[in-house]
């Protein structure tokens, strides 16, 4: 029974490393923006789609891919802001929040047309691979994707903390009007925390692809996960993100031994309830 | 070097300011006066290009910057340290300081950093703590440092005094004479008449949006319009 709970522990903790990615983009952008960004499982299904295309049609590994979809899934969200959320919300957060909810629909129908509703899964040379560790059999690729994971949070961590940009971030969460007195254009900054946000869903995708599905649904899988996350880490808080990401990944799995496959997913579900009783700030201080 | 001429502004159908003209020449201490309500912040807002005027003119330096961007605005040299400090209260002192020179090379930024941490030493014991910790003498310090790592050419300065013991208020005036005498034109924006007038060369006094006066310091005192403007007759 120990080793059974220890597997299951140590598979829900690397799991948590893709949740956390994924709650890392929400609460950056709901930092800056205020705003729950609901394209974000969209945005992240879209990464998948376009992964899944690299591997299925050019047989390019998703983890070579990792720099790639990060790049293109940055260039996405800051056009996305510049060009559609930015320019039809004019900077009111209630309507920044209504065209995340636009573009949103507009990707899951996109996808369901293109992709039809079918789920597919692609088998690279990882997928089944496992690594004996004593007793415990490790999956290879969630031991990846947990340490990609991991570095991740680590770059984007000193980028916010030691770079002008990152600086600039944070000012305007806060305090725009002071950020603009210091030449900061705000409306620049918004699109580049997007950009960011949707940036670490091209990651989470690519780690994502050997051990997941795809299909136009997938995004909302992880995102209401993502949101339980940011919730119980603090609203807008990164090491919360980090912590309650690999938290939930554990509380998932340990629930699903427990409560049986099926019930498992309920274990997040009480985490969520629970935190907004008992620690309705979260476990951080949000908002940086 | 600052040249405002029949400058109307206001927020949505409320008019604020209204044709305004005054001018401050460069190395003075140009003091704004006015009661509250009278259009100073909103003055100041338009001048850095947060809000765009209606009407009239803005010339500094000699180029026209009526309907700068904010950023092209700092770029210039004309930093504007709001009231009320907006400071950045969850980064430390050290990132508020360096986002000042936003828009300034790195090259010269660490050299600034120094001069602007010998002119506040409070600053640079504090330069890890965050800035929303501090007390409010010290944010205030921290907003004009701030300012002054823009390289400012010109400096306006919405109540600083704000909040201030009589004391810091003091220190406060003879940090601004002194920031002036190294050459920096400053627009004084103060609800502290006696010693504001006492410290500038020149004044303007905004009555409801309207410059009802205009001139040296030295003419003002006991001017029954300044009175007036203040006690609202
Ligand atoms: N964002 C805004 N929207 C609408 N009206 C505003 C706004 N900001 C200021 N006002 C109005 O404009 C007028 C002038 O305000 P302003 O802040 O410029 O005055 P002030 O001279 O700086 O006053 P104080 O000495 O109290 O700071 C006031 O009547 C105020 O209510
Ligand atoms: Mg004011």
């Amino acid at each position: 029974m120990g080793e059974i709970l220890a597997a299951s522990l140590v598979n829900g903790l690397l799991t948590g490393g893709i949740y956390a990615l994924v709650a890392l983009g929400l609460t950056l952008i709901y930092g800056v923006l205020h705003i729950v960004n609901f394209a974000h499982g969209s945005l992240l299904m879209m990464a998948m789609f376009g992964t899944w295309l690299l591997a299925a049609q050019l047989g390019i590994d998703p983890y070579l891919a990792l720099p790639l979809m990060t790049a293109v899934m940055f260039a996405v969200g800051w056009s996305l802001y510049r060009f559609v959320i930015g320019r039809i919300s004019r900077g009111d957060d209630r309507a920044i929040l209504l065209a995340t909810l636009g573009v949103a629909v507009v990707l899951d129908n996109l996808a369901l047309v293109l992709f039809t509703g079918n789920t597919r899964q692609i088998e690279t040379p990882w997928t089944f691979a496992v690594l004996e560790v004593g007793p415990l059999l490790i999956s290879v690729p969630k031991l990846i994707s947990f340490g990609v994971a991991l570095i991740l949070a680590a770059l984007l961590w000193s980028f916010m903390a030691r770079t002008d940009m990152g600086r600039a971030i944070r000012a305007v969460a806060r305090e725009p009007e002071g950020a603009r007195l210091m030449g900061i254009r705000p409306d620049r900054i918004f699109a580049l925390a997007y950009g960011i946000g949707t940036a670490l869903l091209g990651a989470a995708a690519c780690l994502l692809l050997p051990i997941f599905y795809v299909s136009p649904g997938v995004g909302s899988v992880f995102v209401l996960v993502a949101f339980t996350i940011v919730v119980l880490g603090g609203m807008g808080s990164f090491p919360g993100a980090l912590v309650g990401g690999l938290l939930i990944g554990m509380t998932e799995s340990v629930g699903g031994l427990v409560l049986g496959e099926s019930l498992g997913p309920i274990s997040i579900s009480l985490v969520f309830i629970a935190t907004l009783l008992l620690r309705p700030t979260g476990l951080f201080r949000g908002a940086r | 070097m600052l040249e405002v001429r029949n400058l109307s502004a206001g927020y949505g159908p409320i008019s604020v300011l209204e044709e305004i003209s005054f001018s401050v020449g460069a190395g003075e201490i140009m003091a704004v006066l006015g009661a509250n309500g009278a259009g100073k912040t909103t003055l100041n807002r338009v001048l850095s290009g947060l809000i765009k005027p209606r009407s009239g003119s803005v010339r500094f330096d000699d180029k026209d910057i009526t309907n700068g961007a904010h950023d092209a605005i700092v770029q210039a040299g004309l930093i504007h340290v709001p009231e009320g400090r907006k400071i950045f209260p969850n980064l430390t002192v050290r990132d508020n300081l360096l986002l000042g020179a936003y828009l300034r090379g790195r090259a010269q930024r660490d050299a600034t950093l120094e001069e602007v941490l010998a002119t506040f030493p409070r600053l640079r014991e504090r330069l890890g703590q965050l800035a929303g910790s501090m007390s409010g003498g010290e944010q205030q310090m921290l907003a004009i440092g701030r300012g002054l790592m823009a390289q400012p050419r010109m400096l306006i300065l919405d109540e600083p005094s704000l909040g201030l013991s009589p004391l810091l208020t003091e220190e406060l005036f003879a940090l601004i004479a002194r920031l002036n005498a190294s050459g920096l034109t400053i627009m004084l924006v103060e609800q502290n008449v006696v010693q504001t007038l006492a410290l500038a060369t020149r004044a303007v006094v905004i009555e409801h949006g309207r410059v009802v006066l205009e001139g040296a310091t030295a003419d003002m005192e006991g001017d029954e319009r300044l009175r007036a403007a203040y006690l609202g007759i």
